[in-house]
């Protein structure tokens, strides 16, 4: 298991660091990592800033864990190691009839990665995060290894979701998984030509559809501000196939089929070019469709289509800017896409969700209200500004920014936005009391030396 | 840690009370600086600039003794340096130096062996004193300011400029030798900069304040380029300079 040095970044290709990288196929090996630190584990890397780094420590890959146990029928539920990915469990689990609970916006994230930053999917609002769906997982800590339930140590499994990481390494987790009787999703599609129309739309509509998410164009100003594609559905019964996808119900997700091959020196985008892009995706939707049938691909993972579409945005980076509010302050949503527009900062469709209610995890992310995501090259001058005045707007209504979109939070934010770190830090101190478990994140924000 | 605007948290300059050096930390204190080390000489100086630093948004400032008439006491200033700011920094800002009158020290060996340890063999020391630091500790961000004194001989300045030539040649090189660690390098060559140590001299085409001079330092600092000029219209001006004759070129600079 004999490391290297590696220069490791997040997916947004900001602020890279130097660090000794291990790979360890047994726990025997994990635990002989865990015996000195500064040291943090990584998934795919998906995954924007630098939680998943660690500048002059150890940083343990997860993927050398990796195994897949059947999917037991009885229960519906699949052990894995931390280290496969949501792409590798849904390959097998598909054709057996079972979706992950929780899916982001690409399948290319370890469980060990999705447990570490209970991730969501656009079915939080009925299904909660990934930890609800979690039934235990083995962590090795510096302490040693521990198999942990919402019964055995409720302490520690949901201070782990969340943690990115901080309480130690994920070896393990069965997970429940959801039962489906296709491969297709059953789509309702509608365009609104300004942000109330499908604020509104969502707010009394969601809770009939198990999946809900809108595309919102931050670039137009003025009566069309905020202008969006609400895409809505949920698995397709095997009654509502038919033709080709009768003929296939459970087809596994399909492979990408292009990969940006080097990153071009200035980046593809910019202004004009995010702008005609955004200006595509609008009008490519229709005004409104009903029930058209999906592939799981299309619908949960278009991005997935480009292999390393990262890429793209060039040298200098891109963040994303992920922030939820409760329902009383939802004009914080309309607030954010009017500055960005105003101080002219190019910004792709922004991903607008609702959340259900949260979990106790003291750093999940997920509170009941509205969550907006936003891809913005790093770049403009007036950037690092105007993103620390919205922190201020959206921490000021209550609202917090999520830890594994986050590149550049300062470490007062964070601990105005997350009052209940210190929760995580004392479950984090009783499993590793000197301190070892650290990331560049972790540092940034404050919660490690 | 430097976030994904390459924003420091914590910065340690090595002639720590130099105006432009304060101006820089000043508006990087605004933004997310707040543990700041100064290594400095003047203890009545390091005292203002602390108060001034702590008001712009500093929450620690610590100051270490530096002498950089003393190339053998570099080490020395980098480790407490470097304690003081935690262990690591984010940032390095080398700033130490001294601007003589040329046709004072031109005959006088000892002057121009001064000169030189304080702006070329100090800094340098320091340097590698601080590389397997930054090594170590994965990531880090150094900011060395040269001058366009450095850029081309002048009969006025060519002891000081031979200093920041000097010192131009060993930022760039230590820069290519840890740009695959992760490292970033940065020469900055201001040009003539209205400040205490300039009071009293004749002014150059292109003269700017302190505060525009941290401005465009600033700007730099978040930028990927490697050598940064300040203002950034000097790097076309010394452009068409480089290519005069140099009876020419001797003719324009006597008449700045
Ligand atoms: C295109 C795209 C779309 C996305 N959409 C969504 C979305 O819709 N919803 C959402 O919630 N997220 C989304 N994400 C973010 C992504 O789901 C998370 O960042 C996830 O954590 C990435 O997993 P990873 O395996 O790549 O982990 P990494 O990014 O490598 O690491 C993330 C964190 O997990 C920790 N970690 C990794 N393995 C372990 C382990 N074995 N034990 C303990 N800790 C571990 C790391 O220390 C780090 O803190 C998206 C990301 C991308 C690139």
């Amino acid at each position: 298991m004999s490391g290297h040095h590696e220069l490791l970044a997040g997916w947004g290709n900001t602020a890279p660091s130097m660090a000794e990288v291990v790979r360890p196929r047994t726990e025997a090996e994990v635990a002989l990592a865990l015996s000195s630190g500064p040291i943090i584990a990584r998934g795919l890397g998906r995954s924007y800033g630098d939680p998943a780094q660690c500048a002059g420590g150890t940083v343990l890959l997860n993927r050398g864990l990796w195994h897949l146990s059947p999917i037991d029928l009885a229960s519906g539920t699949i052990t894995v190691g931390a280290g496969v990915s949501l792409d590798e469990i849904l390959r097998v689990s598909v054709a057996a009839g079972y979706f992950v609970a929780v899916t982001p916006g690409t399948r290319q994230v370890t469980v060990g990665g999705a447990i570490a930053a209970d991730i969501h999917g656009k079915n939080h609002h009925l299904d909660g995060s990934f930890m609800n769906h979690v039934v235990s997982f083995r962590l090795a800590t510096p302490l040693g290894e521990v198999t942990v339930t919402k019964e055995s140590d409720p302490g520690l499994f949901w201070a782990t979701g969340g943690a990115m990481g901080l309480t130690g390494v994920v070896l393990e987790a069965t997970l429940a998984l959801m039962p489906i009787e296709s491969s297709w999703v059953s789509v309702d599609t509608e365009r609104f030509e300004n942000l109330d129309g499908v604020m509104d739309a969502m707010a009394t509509g969601d809770a009939d559809y198990r999946y809900s998410v809108a595309w919102v164009d931050c670039m137009t100003e003025g009566p069309r501000m905020g202008r969006a594609v609400l895409t809505r559905g949920d698995h397709a019964p095997r009654s509502a196939l038919e033709g080709r996808s009768a003929r296939h119900p459970l087809e596994p997700p399909a492979a990408p089929l292009l990969s940006v091959p080097l990153t071009p020196p200035s980046g593809l985008l910019n202004r004009l070019s995010i702008s005609a892009f955004n200006e595509a995706w609008f009008r490519k939707a229709p005004k409104k469709a009903d029930g058209e049938l999906h592939s799981l691909s299309s619908f949960f993972h278009p991005l997935d289509g480009v292999d390393r579409w990262n890429r793209m945005h060039g040298p200098r980076g891109f963040l994303q800017y992920q922030f939820v509010v409760d329902d009383a302050h939802g004009e914080v949503v309309r607030t954010a896409i009017e500055r960005l527009s105003s101080n002219k900062v190019p910004s792709f469709l922004a991903v607008l969700k609702r959340f259900g209610p949260g979990n106790p995890g003291p750093l999940s992310f997920p509170l009941e209200g509205w969550t907006l995501a936003l891809d913005i090259p790093v770049g403009p001058p007036q950037l690092p500004a105007v993103l620390d005045q919205l922190d201020e707007i959206v921490s000021e209504a209550g609202g917090r920014l999520y830890l594994a979109k986050d590149s550049r939070l300062s470490p007062e934010m964070f601990a105005t936005m997350y009052p209940r770190a210190a929760d995580l830090m004392d479950v984090a101190r009783r499993v590793d009391p000197e301190g070892r478990l650290s990331s560049d994140l972790s540092r940034r924000i404050g919660l490690t030396d | 840690m430097r976030n994904a605007f390459g924003q420091p948290q914590s910065v340690l300059v090595l002639g720590g009370t130099s105006d432009i050096a304060l101006a820089v930390l000043d508006r990087l204190c605004g933004e997310r600086t707040r543990t700041v080390v100064l290594a400095g000489r003047d203890e009545t100086r390091l005292a203002a600039a602390t108060e001034r630093l702590l008001a712009a948004g500093a929450t620690t400032v610590e100051c270490v003794p530096m002498e950089a008439s003393d190339p053998s006491s570099a080490p020395a200033t980098i480790e407490a340096g470097l304690a003081a700011a935690g262990g690591r920094v984010d940032l390095v800002i080398v700033a130490a130096s001294i601007l003589t009158d040329q046709l004072e020290v031109e005959n006088d060996p000892a002057a121009i062996s001064h000169l030189f340890d304080i702006n070329l063999t100090w800094p340098a020391a320091a340097l590698a004193a601080l590389r397997p630091r930054l090594l170590a500790q994965g990531s880090g961000q150094v900011a060395i300011i040269s001058s366009v004194g450095g850029v081309l001989p002048r009969r006025d300045n060519y002891s000081y400029g031979a200093t920041k030539a000097g010192l131009d040649f060993i930022g760039i090189g230590y820069g290519d030798s840890l740009r695959d660690a992760g490292i970033k390098v940065q020469v900055f060559r201001p040009g003539f900069v209205r400040s205490k140590m300039t009071t009293g001299l004749d002014e150059a085409p292109m003269t700017i304040d302190v505060s525009e001079a941290a401005d465009a330092i600033v700007a730099g600092l978040a930028s990927n380029a490697s050598v940064i000029w300040v203002p950034s219209k000097l790097r076309l001006v010394f452009g068409v300079m480089r290519h005069l004759p140099r009876p020419l070129f001797r003719f324009v600079a006597s008449r700045r």
